[in-house]
This record gives C-alpha cells, sequence and structure tokens, in this order.
C-alpha cells in the first residue's frame, strides 16, 4: 500500500462521503464514522479544553466534511436561503437541534433563548424575539414553526410568589411561562414538585404555540395553510423524542 | 447529507432523523450522555444569527454539552440599559450560573438583519419587529458609514456586519457581572466572522484595559486575531 500521507488519507475518506448516485449513498452509520476519522486526522476532538484550538478544529472539520463535500449546495446557499422551518429551540448546551435532528445548513431559521418560551405579540417588548417570527415567517416564507422544549424550567416553576426576583433579567424572561405554570398548578398541583416541573415543561410549549397566534403574519398565513405549527418535546435524561401538531377544529353547531 | 423537502412526510423526517442520532450518537456516546442529563457545564457562551446558514453547532462542530447557544437576528447583544430581553436573560444565566470562560459572539456574511439596519431611513421611526431590534446596532451603522463613503451597499453592509460584532463585545462590557469577571481574567469575549461565500473564518479576542476597551478613536481594542481559511 506504500505511505500514505495526512492529506492524501483525507482526500481519499473525503471522496468517500461524496454519493452522487442514490445507489452508493452511505449509510448514516457509516457516514459517522468516516467524519469522526478525519476529524482525527486532523488533530480536532470535541471537548478541548484551548478555546480557540476547538473552535479552528471544530471549522476545520466542517469545511472538511461539508462545505468541500457539496459544492453546489453551499454555492447555492451564499446566494439566498429558503428554509423550511422556523425553529424556536433552548440555549442549553445539551440540545442543539443540529444535533439532534440533524438539521442541515439552510434547512431551518433557528431562535434560541433561555426556557425558548414565545411571548404574545407585543410592539413595545420583546422585539427580539418578534423580529425572528416576522422575518422568517413574512421574508423567508417557511412553511413549519417547530418549538423544540427539553428541560429546564425549574426557574419558572420556582419564581417567588410574591414577585420577588434575585437576578436581573432571567425572571422577566420566564414570568412570560406563568399561564403554563397558572394551569399545572391547577390540574397537577397534588403531584411532587419533579412531575409538575414535568408538565409544565409541555404545557410551555403549548403556551409557546399559543402565543405564537397572537402574530398577525402568523394567524394570516396559518388561516390560508401556508404555515403550520408543531410543538416538540426532547427529554435528554430518557433519550425520548415527542411531536405534536396545532390544529383548529370549529364544530358543528349545536341545536337548541 | 438527507435534506427535507416535502412537509408531509415532516413527521416520518423527524422520527428518523431522531432515531439515526439516538442509535448513531446517543447510544454510542452513553457515558457522555448520562454524564449530561445530570448537568451542563459549557465552556463556552456563543451568541449568533438565526439564519440558516450559520448553525454554530454545524460550522464550529459543538457537540453536546459544549457550548450554551443564544441565537437571535443578526447576533445583536443589546446593552444593559436597554433593560430585559430573552437575550441578556440567557448571557445572565451563562455567566452566573453556568459560569462560562469565553463568549464568542459570531457575525457573518450576507446577513439579513444587518442589511436591514444599514437601509433603514435616518429619521424614521420604525414600526417593523425587525427595525425595532436592529436599532441595537445603530452604532455600528454610523461608524460604518462614516468608514466606508467609498464603498457600494453590499460592501459597506460587510463592513457594518463586522462592526456590529465589536458593538455587541463592547455592549457586553456594559454588563457589571460581565465586567467583573473580565478584569478578573475569569471570562474571556471573542469575536468571530463566519464568510460562508469563501468558507473562512476570523476570530478575534477583545483586549481588555483597565481604562477604557475604546481608543481615542472609538475602535475596539482587539488581539489574538486569526484567519482561517
Amino acid at each position: 500500500m506504500g505511505n500514505l500521507s495526512q492529506e492524501e488519507a483525507i482526500e481519499g475518506l473525503k471522496k468517500l462521503l461524496i454519493h452522487n448516485d442514490k445507489d452508493e449513498q452511505l449509510s448514516k452509520e457509516l457516514e459517522t464514522k468516516i467524519e469522526k476519522l478525519i476529524s482525527e486526522l486532523l488533530g480536532t476532538t470535541p471537548h478541548d479544553c484551548h478555546p480557540v484550538r476547538r473552535i479552528l478544529g471544530g471549522f476545520q472539520s466542517f469545511k472538511t466534511n461539508k462545505f468541500d463535500v457539496y459544492p453546489e449546495l453551499f454555492s447555492e446557499l451564499a446566494e439566498h436561503q429558503t428554509p423550511k422551518f422556523l425553529v424556536f429551540a433552548c440555549c442549553d448546551s445539551r440540545v442543539s437541534p443540529s444535533n439532534i435532528l440533524d438539521f442541515q445548513p439552510g434547512e431551518a431559521f433557528m431562535f434560541r433563548n433561555i426556557a425558548n418560551l414565545v411571548p404574545p405579540f407585543n410592539q413595545l417588548r420583546y422585539s427580539g424575539v418578534g423580529a425572528a417570527i416576522e422575518y422568517a415567517v413574512v421574508h423567508l416564507n417557511v412553511k413549519f414553526t417547530f418549538i423544540f422544549r427539553c428541560g429546564g424550567i425549574d426557574r419558572l416553576m420556582e419564581l417567588p410568589e410574591n414577585g420577588s426576583t434575585e437576578n436581573d433579567f432571567i425572571d422577566d424572561w420566564v414570568q412570560i411561562g406563568l399561564p403554563a405554570k397558572a394551569k399545572v398548578k391547577a390540574e397537577f398541583g397534588h403531584l411532587p414538585l419533579e412531575e409538575q416541573k414535568r408538565e409544565c415543561e409541555k404545557e410551555a410549549v403549548n403556551l409557546s404555540l399559543t402565543n405564537l397566534q397572537t402574530y398577525p403574519y402568523v394567524r394570516e398565513r396559518m388561516a390560508r395553510k401556508a404555515l403550520a405549527l408543531r410543538g416538540g418535546y426532547y427529554d435528554f435524561v430518557e433519550g425520548c423524542f415527542k411531536l405534536w401538531e396545532v390544529k383548529t377544529i370549529i364544530t358543528t353547531p349545536i341545536r337548541s | 447529507m438527507e435534506r427535507i423537502e416535502h412537509g408531509t412526510d415532516l413527521f416520518d423526517e423527524m422520527k428518523q432523523r431522531f432515531l439515526s442520532f439516538k442509535k448513531h450518537k446517543y447510544m454510542q456516546n452513553l457515558e457522555l450522555y448520562e454524564k449530561l442529563a445530570k448537568d451542563q457545564a459549557p465552556k463556552f457562551m456563543v451568541i449568533a444569527c438565526a439564519d440558516s446558514r450559520v448553525c454554530p453547532s454545524s460550522i464550529l462542530g459543538f457537540q453536546p454539552g459544549e457550548a450554551f447557544v443564544v441565537r437571535n437576528v443578526a447576533n445583536m447583544v443589546p446593552p444593559y440599559e436597554n433593560g430585559p430581553s430573552e437575550t441578556n436573560a440567557g448571557l445572565e444565566f451563562a455567566v452566573n450560573s453556568l459560569k462560562v470562560e469565553n463568549i464568542l459572539v459570531i457575525g457573518h456574511s450576507r446577513c439579513g438583519g444587518i442589511r436591514a439596519l444599514m437601509s433603514m431611513h435616518d429619521d424614521v421611526e420604525t414600526s417593523s419587529l425587525i427595525g425595532s431590534w436592529v436599532s441595537v446596532g445603530m452604532n455600528a451603522r454610523v461608524r460604518t458609514k462614516a468608514a466606508t463613503k467609498l464603498l457600494n451597499f453590499d460592501q459597506q453592509c460587510k463592513h457594518c456586519e463586522k462592526e456590529s460584532v465589536n458593538c455587541s463585545l463592547v455592549n457586553l462590557l456594559t454588563y457589571p457581572w460581565v465586567e467583573e469577571k473580565v478584569r478578573n481574567g475569569e471570562l474571556a469575549i471573542h469575536g468571530g466572522y463566519y464568510d460562508f461565500v469563501d468558507c473562512a473564518f476570523e476570530k478575534w479576542t477583545l483586549d481588555y484595559k483597565e481604562s477604557n476597551p475604546i481608543g481615542k478613536s472609538g475602535k475596539v481594542a482587539v488581539k489574538d486575531r486569526a484567519f482561517w481559511f
């Protein structure tokens, strides 16, 4: 076989990742193993303690495994993005939707905030979230809005009843979820706090889905079926995922 | 690389992707995921744009547990005096609770939010939420317009994309608990710029000095600049 240089080995592995014919498409398992081998050859490892080395390694790995392998796709993306999804996800380091649901570049316009709450429409406050919804729905014409929930609703459930706060900004933000907390307390107040928290995580998704519909451009597009809302819940303790959708039902008239 | 084309098979596609993640990543690294289930201790907080092309997990390869990520329109950090927002709630949690050691603000090429900022009329109150939000970067727009009079609009936007990152780095220091940690050497603040046209990444670190990180010229003092392509 002879002596293979590191560059030759990387090039050889990269060629395996390029698949033009569907029949030759690699299994996901093999793709992951090849990407890992390339990272090892590049000398990049996750959880590297040195911050600059870590991000340099990550970028080199992305360029080698993705950007250079799919030039046509990235050339198209450089001109414009047409994501189908607007995704709301938590900032939690353990729940990147790109890792868990394998969103590829160009697929999802992704807003990540603490506890991934969506506040109701308000022209004076919360312009950060509002800007993301406006841009994704009106300018990018996304087809699906996906709220991707994970754990971490603790602060909401532990908010003092007297309205006092021990931090500058966190409590002001998570109190958006108070209606979800109230609902959980009313229906599940008899359960232990940990179980109430699990219920609140799901209720917070439903609250955010409801709040999304207070944005006029969301309502308008839902009415003509150009936009659909979905909720999702990733439990990273159990390693499971749930997905549900928003449907509006108008019942037949009730006769007197 | 599979991409979703049709909405009708959305549920099925999401299910397959999750099961694939569970089989090839979660089950293959059970020890890591069990440890993460108990707690997270990321070394990075990343503030990046919500743009579908610039996910930090993709372009910088962050794995579960490595980076606490805030994503908003045009990767902006409002100053402390603007009051509560989702971005500084995330900042407060990352710095005070998770005690991250690095904050990285990443700008990118062809940013729609920056373009909106540069396109705004000078004397008109904005009625859109996008306009309200990107106004946070007004200092960057003013400095850009002053420095790039001879450049075309696209070139001015590119300049503003980087200037806005610096604006955010300075805004980070308006938070007392951020400034204290930077002063004590517990927290480092970095800027980054991802150019997805040429696939290049620039990175720099804020050079904090006791007196004032902004020089008399109004520029942010930086160090350790690197350019990867």
